[in-house]
This record gives structure tokens, C-alpha cells and sequence, in this order.
């Protein structure tokens, strides 16, 4: 089966963010970019498949600008086949990235489509539910481990006090949690051996996809900082001040 | 127009986060709420009785599954402006869907309501908050329940009526769960939260935190690095990909402090850390800092705990 995996370029996680001054977002410039953490998941996870000889060819795509070849190549380093870059310079919200990953899936025909269950830059959480939602298939989100098994595929999920497990008739979506795999380090050999992969390009009219934003930004603001309190010398003077001064206990 | 809020409950009872919802919906319409799934009918009087709520609906006694009850809130949508579920792994995982077949955008993870349209919510790991109005004719929405203020238990007097049915699109089959029984408060209702980080080093060493989390009846978490490390469930993990937190009192045991540990608990009323590298960042959101090596200093502390 193929697999379609989406990745996303996002701000490097290590990197502290900035407000821009006048309100209007965050400071994105000069800054490291790279692809979103759990998407690296999710290309692991399509990896392992083709190896088991469970997937037969992985497509990674990415909606966003031109640079966003870079995490296609590193999804292609990491063992993807062929990558595709629908290219848009302005906001992607979570709806227009399913509409256009809809539109992709119907040219390519995945029975699979692996994404990262957050982006940690807009921290939505919503992708892989809305995509889908719009395709009409199940969904096995905050996935831990998948076994396919014939039509279906079994999905263990990162559930409020446990572990759930569901069937999925195939084809479905599975959004990647933390415990599903460690992603690998692309070798230098298969970074080179990316370089000739094919990316092709397209835009989210050749797809017919309309990409309006329904959220308007007003402001972006920086939360309230928290003062740094003072040390105390002892577990004694702890619990005296949780005790006396800050009354918790 | 009311509002529909979609409810998590568990033995009879309605989760704290479900009941922060409430209050978050109260500022948009007159709140219904909707509890599906096995004990849905057993936890309607506890949801009749939370204060602000009009009207409690009660749906299969089933295990929930994504697909059928995205479909049954789709087909309830019609007469709700708002449709709102708690950032819950539950929350977050119908109302995107539901969303999507709305043809609406998603407003995840609110931490304030500004006007029925407008809405503040977190990116970046909470290094940022942003303020966004929706064009959407209707909201979907999940609440970062640990912004507001939980609606009391007591004070309403709602009806309790069935909800309608919708039929199941048969994508998808429950096979089963393993959900652990403790005894100790949930993650994100608890008033008190102790969470221990990579420097616990073994999952066995997480029993001197839970005897100090018994003393003080708190809860227990763990930071990102210590599920990487297997040294906690995934369940427990505090930050922005794990759950958010904003008790009274938060200890973190041996957490450095990375920026998607602080996104999950930094709204804590009281912070302290207790870690024995005096650089590490978790001291500069602390309240109270001890630099000690945690071995040590747990012990200690649940023995001046017991005093």
C-alpha cells in the first residue's frame, strides 16, 4: 500500500520565540526551521512499514513556502520515495491543509495517510482529524503503536488515563504520538542519495483548493512573565514557607 | 442561541476540566450538555446539578468512538451557536473531525473568551498568546480547562432529556482499553501536582515521589524526558504536547525546565523546584527553589511532610 506522509515546517523546537513589537505575530525570521517533531514520527513510522514490506512506496508532502523543500528532503533522507510541495506563502490554517491533503490523497491514492498529532508552532491538533473527517475514513489519533491486519489496522491510542485500541477499516488516518517510534538521523549517504529524488510542485489552485484563513489574527501577545522567587537552604524552609508564607499546604 | 458542550465523565461524575468548559460556555449561551458513552446515563445528575448548565442529553451507553460521535454532534449542531469539548485526549480528538465536516476551522485549546466570535488561545508552546475572531458562521471549539475557573458542582437544576441518534459511519471498532486505576486525583483537577523529570532516573525511583504525592493527596506527573526515558506513562506527561496544569502548588523534582515542560505548568499559583544544578531554567519560574540532589531532598521532604 502507499503511504502519504504530511510534514510541516515549523520554527526548530529548541528555538525561544519572540512577539514581534507591533502585535502581529511572531518573529520568523532568521530563525532555525525545521520539520515539526512529531512529523519526523510519522516518516519513521512509514519508514518502518516499507520496511516490514508493509507500505511499497511513502510519499511526504508539505503545504507551505518554497523553503519547505528542506523538510521534504529530509523526509526523502530519511527513507521516503518522492515528495510533493504544494507551495503557498501566506497562512495555512489546519482546514485548508486537509482540503489540500484531500486533494492530494484523491491523486495518489494513499491507504495510509501518517501525520503528526500536533504542529508545534500553532498547536492546533487538528490536521489529521479534519482530513479525516473530509475523506470520510477513520481515524486513529495519538497513536502509540499500528499493526496492519489484512483490511483493517490496529491502532493502540495515548488516551486521559491509559491506553485504548481500535480497528480501522483501511484506507484511514493515524496521527503520531510520542511513543510510537524514534525517528532515525538520515545517514549522509541517503542525504546525498535525497538530492535525487523527485519534489514536484504544485499550488493549492492547481487543486482546485481554496485557502481563505477563517481566523483573523487581532494581536499576538506575550503571556505575563513569571518572576523568579528565592532559594531556600532547606527541605525544612520549604515546607515552613509552603506552610506559612504561601499557605498551599 | 445555546451552547453545546460535550462532557467527560468517569464514575458517575463529571471531570473538573468538563465543568471549566461550562464556564468557559456560559459566557456564549445558554449551555446543554452531552454525555455519550457507558455511565453517560449514571453521570446526568451530576451534570444537572453544575451551576449555568440548562440542559443535560444523554447519548448511547457505547464505548465512544471518533467517527459515530463526531456524526451525532454534526447532526446536533444545527441548533447551537457554539459547539465546545475540553482539551481532553477525548476533546481533542472528535472536535476537529466534527469541525472539518462543518466546514469550520478548529479553535483549539482557548484560554480566553473576548466575544462570541473572538477568542484568545496559546501557540508556540504558551510563549505566545494569540487573539482571533472567527468568520465561521459556527464555533468549534476545545477549552484549555486550566484558564478558567471550573463551573461549582452544585447550584443547577438542569432537565435531563435522551439525545437524538445518528447513525454509525462504521469506519472504525473499539477493541478495548487499559486505563490505570489510581486513587490519586486526575493530572488536571488536582490541587496539588508533584512531577519528577529525566533526573529521577528509573521508573522505580518515581515511588519516593508518589509517597510525598500520598502525603499531600496530590497527583503525579513527569516531564517529557522522563516518558522519552520510559520512566513514566505517556498519560502523565505535563507539558505541550502532554497535558496543562495550574494548580495551587506545583513541585518539580528534578526537571530542568525546557520550554515545552514550562508551557504545561507556568500558570501554577506556587511553583517549586527542586533540582541540583542551581542553572538549570526550572529556577527562574520557581516560587521556591532548592538546589539539592533529589535523593536526598524527597525523602526529607516527605518525612517533614508526615511531621
Amino acid at each position: 500500500m502507499k503511504v502519504l506522509v504530511p510534514v510541516k515546517r515549523v520554527v526548530d523546537y529548541n528555538v525561544k520565540v519572540r512577539v514581534k513589537a507591533d502585535g502581529s505575530g511572531v518573529e520568523t525570521a532568521n530563525v532555525k526551521m525545521s520539520m515539526n517533531p512529531f512529523d519526523e514520527i510519522a516518516v519513521e513510522e512509514a519508514v518502518r512499514l516499507k520496511e516490514k514490506g508493509v507500505a511499497t512506496e511513502i510519499i511526504a508532502v508539505s503545504a507551505g513556502p518554497s523553503a519547505a523543500q528542506e523538510q521534504i528532503r529530509t523526509a526523502l533522507a530519511m527513507g521516503a520515495d518522492r515528495g510533493i510541495l504544494v507551495e503557498h506563502d501566506g497562512v495555512l490554517e489546519p482546514l485548508a491543509v486537509a482540503k489540500i491533503l484531500k486533494a492530494i490523497v484523491a491523486k495518489e491514492g494513499p491507504a495510509l495517510v501518517i501525520l503528526g498529532k500536533q504542529a508545534i508552532d500553532d498547536d492546533m491538533s487538528a490536521t489529521g482529524q479534519m482530513l479525516a473527517a473530509l475523506l470520510g475514513w477513520g481515524q486513529g489519533t495519538f497513536a502509540s503503536k499500528i499493526e496492519k491486519d489484512g483490511e483493517t489496522l490496529k491502532v493502540t491510542r495515548e488516551v486521559d488515563g491509559g491506553l485504548e485500541t481500535v480497528s480501522l477499516k483501511l484506507p484511514a488516518i493515524v496521527t503520531t504520538d510520542l511513543r510510537l517510534n524514534e525517528p532515525r538521523y538520515a545517514s549522509l549517504p541517503n542525504i546525498m542519495k535525497a538530492r535525487k529524488k523527485p519534489i514536484e510542485t504544485v499550488k493549492p489552485a492547481d487543486l482546485g483548493v481554496d485557502v481563505t484563513p477563517r481566523l483573523s489574527v487581532l494581536k499576538v501577545e506575550e503571556p505575563a512573565k513569571r518572576q523568579a522567587g528565592k532559594k531556600v537552604g532547606s527541605v525544612q524552609e520549604l515546607v515552613e514557607k509552603l506552610r506559612n508564607e504561601a499557605k498551599v499546604i | 442561541m445555546a451552547v453545546l458542550v460535550l462532557a467527560d465523565h468517569k464514575d458517575g461524575g463529571i471531570t473538573q476540566p468538563t465543568r471549566s468548559t461550562v464556564a468557559a460556555a456560559a459566557a456564549l449561551g445558554d449551555v446543554h450538555v452531552l454525555l455519550v458513552g457507558e455511565g453517560a446515563a449514571a453521570a446526568a445528575p451530576a451534570a444537572a446539578k453544575i451551576a449555568g448548565v440548562a440542559k443535560v442529553l444523554t447519548g448511547a451507553e457505547a464505548p465512544v468512538l471518533a467517527e459515530p460521535l463526531a456524526a451525532l454532534l454534526v447532526a446536533m449542531a444545527p441548533g447551537y451557536s457554539h459547539l465546545l469539548a475540553p482539551a481532553s485526549a477525548s476533546g481533542k480528538n472528535v472536535m476537529p473531525r466534527v469541525a472539518a465536516l462543518l466546514d469550520v476551522q478548529i479553535l483549539s485549546d482557548i484560554s480566553g473568551v473576548v466575544d462570541a466570535d473572538t477568542f484568545i488561545r496559546p501557540i508556540y508552546a504558551g510563549n505566545a498568546l494569540a487573539t482571533v475572531k472567527s468568520s465561521d458562521a459556527k464555533k468549534v471549539i476545545t477549552v484549555r480547562a486550566a484558564s478558567f475557573d471550573p463551573a461549582p458542582a452544585e447550584g443547577g437544576s438542569a432537565s435531563v432529556e435522551a439525545a437524538p441518534t445518528a447513525a454509525d459511519p462504521g469506519l472504525s471498532t473499539f477493541l478495548g482499553a487499559e486505563i490505570v486505576k489510581s486513587e490519586r486525583p486526575e493530572l488536571t483537577a488536582a490541587r496539588i501536582v508533584i512531577s519528577g523529570g529525566r533526573a529521577m532516573a528509573s521508573s522505580e525511583n518515581f515511588a519516593i515521589i508518589e509517597k510525598v504525592a500520598d502525603i499531600l493527596g496530590a497527583a503525579v506527573g513527569a516531564s517529557r524526558a522522563a516518558v522519552d526515558a520510559g520512566y513514566a506513562p505517556n498519560d502523565m506527561q505535563v507539558g505541550q504536547t502532554g497535558k496543562i496544569v495550574a494548580p495551587d502548588l506545583y513541585i518539580a523534582v528534578g526537571i530542568s525546565g525546557a520550554i515545552q515542560h514550562l508551557a504545561g505548568m507556568k500558570d501554577s499559583k506556587v511553583i517549586v523546584a527542586i533540582n541540583k544544578d542551581e542553572e538549570a531554567p526550572i529556577f527562574q519560574v520557581a516560587d521556591y527553589g532548592l538546589v539539592a540532589d533529589l535523593f536526598k531532598a524527597v525523602p526529607e521532604l516527605e518525612a517533614e511532610l508526615a511531621k
